[in-house]
C-alpha cells in the first residue's frame, strides 16, 4: 500500500505538471486582475465599452475583427450597447455587398472589418490564441491557479515596450518584454490617447487593460452563458450524485448485510 | 467443487432465463427474441465484489454516445473545406443555439474518453483481465483503442487551426518513414503532396465513420465478456457448477451495478462540467485558435495530452538500429509499444490473474504506470536533454515490462494465498453479512 | 415493527422517486438544447428584422430589398397612382382580402388597408406572385401595376390581383415606419 500511495502521489504531481505543458521561450507576463476571472467573474460592461473605443480608435487602424458581427455588441453578456447606438456604430463603416457590388453603411448583421496590414493579425480570437501556458516551466499552473491567460498577455504586450529599437533588413523592430524579443508592431498606446465618455482617465495601463478585456470578449462572447450553464450543471450534478449515493447505499445494504434483513 | 473443464469454466454463468409472460411478449419473443436478449444483457450475473475501478466501462459507453450525439449536432453546422472550416467553427461558437456548449463538450469529451480508457486499460493490466479466457475481449479493446486514437487525431484536424494543420503534417509524415512505399502511402493518405483540402474532407468523412465502427466493436467487446463473465478483483472465477452457488458469488447487473455505475458516472461528470464550464480551453492548444497557415510553423508542435506517451516513444529513438534509421525506428517503437500491450495475454506466464496476490508484480506494475506518466511528461517537453534520456529509459521499461517482466515474473514469483470463492472475499470485506444458512 | 418497516419503506420509496425525478430533469435539460440547436442560429435570426433607409426615394420610384430570402417591393407612389388605386377599390376584385399581416385576417382589400402610411404614399409588399412564386415586373400589365411574366397575372397599383391565374393579392409583410425615413421589416 505504501508503494502504491507514494507512486500515486508522484503521479498526481507529474499529472498536474503535465496538463498542457509547453515550454515556450516566455516573455514576462504580468498577472493583471480582470473582472471575468474565476467561476463567478463577469465581464465589466463599462470596461468592454471602453475597450471597444480603444480598439476602434487605435487598433483598428491595422488590425481586424473579422469573426465578430456588429450585432453582437448589443447581445447580453458583452458590451451591451443599446441597439440604436450599435446601429449607429456599425453605420460609420462602409461595406460592399458581395452580391450586388454596392457599397453602403454597414448593417448590424455585417462583421467588423479585416486587418488592413498583411502582417497585422486578426484580433477576433487573439485572447484565446495567446492564452499560452505561462510558467512555471511551461506547466500552465499559473493559468490554472491564477487565471493568467490571453488578456494578461495582451495587456502585458501593450505595456511591454522598452523603447529599444533595432533596424533589421530594412524594417524597424521594437523590443518587447512580454513577447520576449523584437516585434514589428510599434508601441501603440500613449497616455490620454483616447477620451473616455465615462470619464475614466485614459492612462496607458487603463487602455491596455480595457482593450485586453474587450478582446477576451471578442474571443469568447458566450463566456457569461458558459459560466452560468457550467455552475447550474455542476450544482445539479452534485445533487444528483448525492441522491445516487444514498440510492446506491440503500440498494446495496441488503447485499452487504447492513440495515434491512438480508434476502 | 468438481473440477470444471475449460469450457465449463468460461461458458455463461447459470441464471434464470427470460420468460415471456404477456401474450404480446410471447408473440414478439417467438419472432424476434430481442426482449430476452436485452433482459439477459441487463440482468447478467455480475461478481458482487467489483470495486470502483470497474466503473470505467459505463463511463466509456457514455462518452462514446455523448461524442456521437454532440458530433452529429456539430456536423449540422460545420462546413469542411480549407476556406470554410475555421469560420464555421466560429459560427458554431458564436451563432448556433448553445453551439459553444456542443463544441466544448465534444472537444473536452475526447479527453474524458481517454482518461476513462487509460483507467480501464490499467485496471485490466493490474487485475489480469486480459488473461485466459478473456483474450478476445482484450484484443477487441485494443482495436477500439487504436480506432479511438485515429478518430481523435482526425477530429483534431477538422477545426483547421495551426495545430490541426501541423499535427496532421507531422503525424502523416510518420508514414513516409516506411521503406520503399512510404512516400506513396503518405501521398495516398493526404490526397496530394501536402495536407490540404482533400486531406481535410477525407478526415471529416472518416471522423464520422470510425465512431460507428467503435460502437460495433464495443458491442462485440461486451458480448465477449458477457460470454466469459466479468473478471473481478480477486481474479477467481464465479462458480458455475450450480445456479445457487453462482448466486452467492454474483448479483444481477440491474439494478445493483447500474445504480453504482451511474453514481460514479455522475461523479465523473461533475469534474467534466467544471472543465467545460470554467476552463474549456485548458486541455487544448492555444495555437489552434489561429487559422491554419501552410507558411508558418508554430514554435512547438505538441499533440493532445492523450497522445503524449506515444509521441515520447516516437522521439525516444534518436539513433539508428542496424539498417533501420532513427525515423523508422521511432515509428516501429511507437506502434510496437501498443502491439506488445496487445500481446500481453500470451506474454504473461503467471497462473494468478489478480495483481492483488502478486507482491513482486505490484512493484513492476506501479513502475509501469509511472513510466507511462513520465513518457507523457517527456512528450510535452522539447526534444532535448535530459528529456531524451529520460524518455529512452521509460521506453525501455515499457517494452521490458511486457517482454521480460511479465514472462519471467510469472515463473519466479510466489503468490499470496487467494480466497477460494468470490463469496469468501466479499464476506471478508463486509463482516455484517450473516453467515450462510 | 410493521410500523417501522412502513416508515423505512416510505423513505426508501421517496429516495428512489427523488433520484428518478432528478435523472429525468437532467435528461430533459440535455434534450432541449439538442432540439433547439436546429432552430435558426443568431446570424439567421438577425436577418429576420431589417431596417431600410428610404430617404433617397422620390415619388414614383421603387426599390427592391431582399428580406428572409424573398424580394420585398418598397414603392413610393405618386398622387396619380394613389388616386388610381383608390378608384380601383370599387372595381371587381378576384381576392377581396387585404392580405396584410399587420391587420386583421378578414380586412377587406381596400387600398387604405394595403398602404403602409396614412397618406397611402408607401406600398410595401412581398414581391412574389401568389400563383407560382415568380417575381412580377413593375409598371407593367393591363392595370399599370405589376405583371408576372411567368403565367400572365396582372396586378393593379395597389398590388391586388385583377386578372390571370394568381389566386391572391400580393402579400404585405410585417412593416412599419420607425422614423420619418426608415422602414423596419419584420
Amino acid at each position: 500500500m505504501t508503494i502504491k500511495k507514494s507512486i500515486l502521489s508522484a503521479l498526481v504531481a507529474v499529472g498536474l505538471a503535465l496538463c498542457g505543458s509547453q515550454a515556450e521561450a516566455e516573455g514576462e507576463v504580468t498577472d493583471f486582475r480582470f473582472s471575468f476571472e474565476g467561476p463567478f467573474g463577469a465581464f465589466d460592461q463599462a470596461q468592454l465599452q471602453r475597450g471597444l473605443q480603444v480598439y476602434t480608435e487605435v487598433c483598428a487602424a491595422c488590425h481586424g475583427l473579422k469573426y465578430v458581427p456588429y450585432r453582437s455588441l448589443s447581445e447580453p453578456g458583452g458590451p451591451s450597447l443599446p441597439e440604436p447606438q450599435m446601429r449607429a456604430y456599425a453605420a460609420q463603416f462602409q461595406v460592399t455587398d458581395p452580391a450586388t457590388g454596392e457599397t453602403g453603411p454597414a448593417q448590424p448583421t455585417d462583421h467588423f472589418g479585416e486587418s488592413n496590414l498583411d502582417n497585422a493579425p486578426d484580433l477576433s480570437l487573439m485572447a484565446k490564441a495567446r492564452a499560452g501556458f505561462h510558467g512555471p516551466y511551461g506547466t500552465g499552473l499559473n493559468q490554472l491557479f491564477r487565471g493568467m491567460g490571453g488578456p494578461e498577455y495582451i495587456a502585458s504586450f501593450l505595456l511591454g515596450y522598452t523603447g529599444e529599437m533595432e533596424e533589421q533588413a530594412g524594417s524597424v523592430l521594437f523590443e518587447n518584454t512580454a513577447f520576449g524579443g523584437l516585434v514589428a508592431m510599434p508601441p501603440a498606446l500613449t497616455d490620454g490617447q483616447v477620451t473616455y465618455a465615462d470619464g475614466v482617465e485614459a492612462t496607458t495601463e487603463q487602455m491596455a487593460l480595457d482593450v485586453a478585456a474587450f478582446l477576451m470578449w471578442t474571443a469568447e462572447p458566450k463566456m457569461m452563458a458558459r459560466k452560468h450553464a457550467g455552475l447550474t450543471a455542476v450544482l445539479f450534478l452534485i445533487l444528483l450524485a448525492v441522491l445516487l449515493y444514498f440510492t446506491n447505499k440503500k440498494l446495496w445494504s441488503r447485499v452487504k448485510g447492513k440495515g434491512e434483513t438480508a434476502h | 467443487m468438481k473440477s470444471g473443464t475449460p469450457h465449463e469454466e468460461i461458458s455463461g454463468i447459470p441464471h434464470d432465463a427470460y420468460e415471456p409472460k404477456t401474450p404480446a411478449e410471447k408473440w414478439l419473443e417467438s419472432r424476434l427474441p430481442i426482449i430476452g436478449l436485452l433482459h439477459t444483457t441487463l440482468t447478467i450475473p455480475t461478481p458482487k465484489n467489483l470495486n470502483w475501478m470497474w466503473i470505467w466501462g459505463v463511463v466509456l459507453v457514455f462518452a462514446l454516445v455523448m461524442q456521437i450525439v454532440t458530433g452529429i449536432v456539430l456536423v449540422m453546422h460545420y462546413q469542411p473545406g480549407v476556406d470554410t472550416a475555421f469560420a464555421s467553427v466560429e459560427h458554431i461558437m458564436r451563432n448556433v443555439n448553445a453551439g459553444w456548449a456542443f463544441r466544448y463538450v465534444h472537444s473536452n469529451g475526447a479527453s474524458l474518453f481517454f482518461v476513462a480508457v487509460y483507467a480501464h486499460i490499467f485496471r485490466n493490466l493490474y487485475y489480469g483481465g486480459y488473461k485466459y479466457p478473456r483474450e478476445v475481449t482484450w484484443i477487441i479493446g485494443m482495436l477500439i483503442y487504436l480506432l479511438m486514437m485515429a478518430t481523435a487525431f482526425m477530429g483534431y484536424v477538422l477545426p483547421w487551426g495551426q495545430m490541426s494543420f501541423w499535427g496532421a503534417t507531422v503525424i502523416t509524415g510518420l508514414f513516409g518513414a516506411i521503406p520503399l512505399i512510404g512516400d506513396s502511402i503518405q501521398t495516398w493518405l493526404l490526397g496530394g503532396p501536402a495536407v490540404d483540402n482533400p486531406t481535410l474532407t477525407r478526415f471529416f468523412s472518416l471522423h464520422y465513420l470510425l465512431p460507428f465502427m467503435i460502437l460495433g466493436l464495443t458491442i462485440l467487446h461486451v458480448w465477449a465478456f458477457h460470454h466469459t463473465g466479468n473478471n473481478n478483483p480477486t481474479g477467481v472465477e464465479v462458480r458455475r457448477t450450480s445456479k445457487e452457488e453462482a448466486e452467492r458469488d454474483t448479483v444481477p447487473f440491474w439494478p445493483y451495478f447500474v445504480i453504482k455505475d451511474l453514481y460514479a458516472l455522475v461523479f465523473v461528470l461533475v469534474i467534466f462540467a467544471i472543465i467545460v464550464g470554467f476552463m474549456p480551453n485548458y486541455l487544448g492548444h492555444p495555437d489552434n485558435y489561429i487559422e491554419a497557415d501552410a507558411l508558418v510553423t508554430p514554435a512547438h508542435i505538441v499533440p493532445e495530452w492523450y497522445f503524449l506517451p506515444f509521441y515520447a516513444i516516437l522521439r525516444a529513438i534518436t539513433f539508428d538500429i542496424l539498417f533501420i534509421d532513427s525515423k523508422l525506428g521511432g515509428v516501429i517503437a511507437m506502434f510496437g509499444s501498443i502491439l506488445v500491450m496487445g500481446a500481453a495475454p500470451w506474454l504473461d506466464t503467471s497462473r494468478v490473474r489478480s495483481g492483488r496476490y502478486r507482491p513482486r508484480f505490484k512493484i513492476f506494475f506501479w513502475l509501469f504506470v509511472l513510466a507511462f506518466f513520465v513518457l507523457m511528461w517527456c512528450g510535452a517537453m522539447p526534444p532535448e536533454q535530459p528529456f531524451v534520456i529520460i524518455s529512452q529509459i521509460a521506453t525501455l521499461y515499457w517494452f521490458a515490462y511486457f517482454l521480460v517482466v511479465l514472462p519471467v515474473l510469472g515463473l519466479t514469483e510466489k503468490p499470496l494465498p487467494m480466497p477460494a470463492t468470490i463469496e469468501e472475499d466479499f464476506r471478508r470485506r463486509h463482516p455484517d453479512i450473516k453467515p450462510a444458512e | 415493527m410493521a410500523h417501522v418497516e412502513h416508515e423505512t419503506g416510505t423513505r426508501r420509496d421517496f429516495l428512489y422517486v427523488a433520484t428518478t425525478a432528478a435523472g429525468v430533469v437532467a435528461t430533459g435539460a440535455v434534450v432541449w438544447p439538442l432540439i433547439n440547436q436546429m432552430n435558426p442560429s443568431a446570424d439567421v435570426q438577425a436577418l429576420a428584422q431589417i431596417q431600410v433607409d428610404v430617404s433617397a426615394m422620390t415619388p414614383g420610384s421603387q426599390m427592391t430589398v431582399l428580406f428572409l430570402g424573398k424580394p420585398v417591393f418598397i414603392r413610393r407612389r405618386t398622387e396619380e397612382e394613389i388616386a388610381q388605386a383608390a378608384a380601383d377599390d370599387e372595381a371587381n376584385l378576384p381576392d377581396p382580402l387585404a392580405r396584410n399581416v399587420n391587420l386583421a385576417e378578414d380586412a377587406p382589400a381596400t387600398d387604405a388597408n394595403r398602404a403602409l402610411d396614412e397618406g397611402r404614399e408607401w406600398l410595401v409588399m412581398i414581391g412574389v406572385c401568389t400563383h407560382l412564386g415568380c417575381v412580377p415586373l413593375a409598371e407593367a400589365g393591363d392595370f399599370d401595376g405589376w405583371f408576372c411574366p411567368c403565367h400572365g397575372s396582372h396586378y393593379d397599383k395597389s398590388g391586388r390581383i385583377r386578372r390571370g391565374p394568381a389566386p391572391e393579392n400580393m402579400h404585405i409583410p410585417v412593416a412599419e415606419f420607425i422614423s420619418d425615413t426608415v422602414i423596419q421589416l419584420g
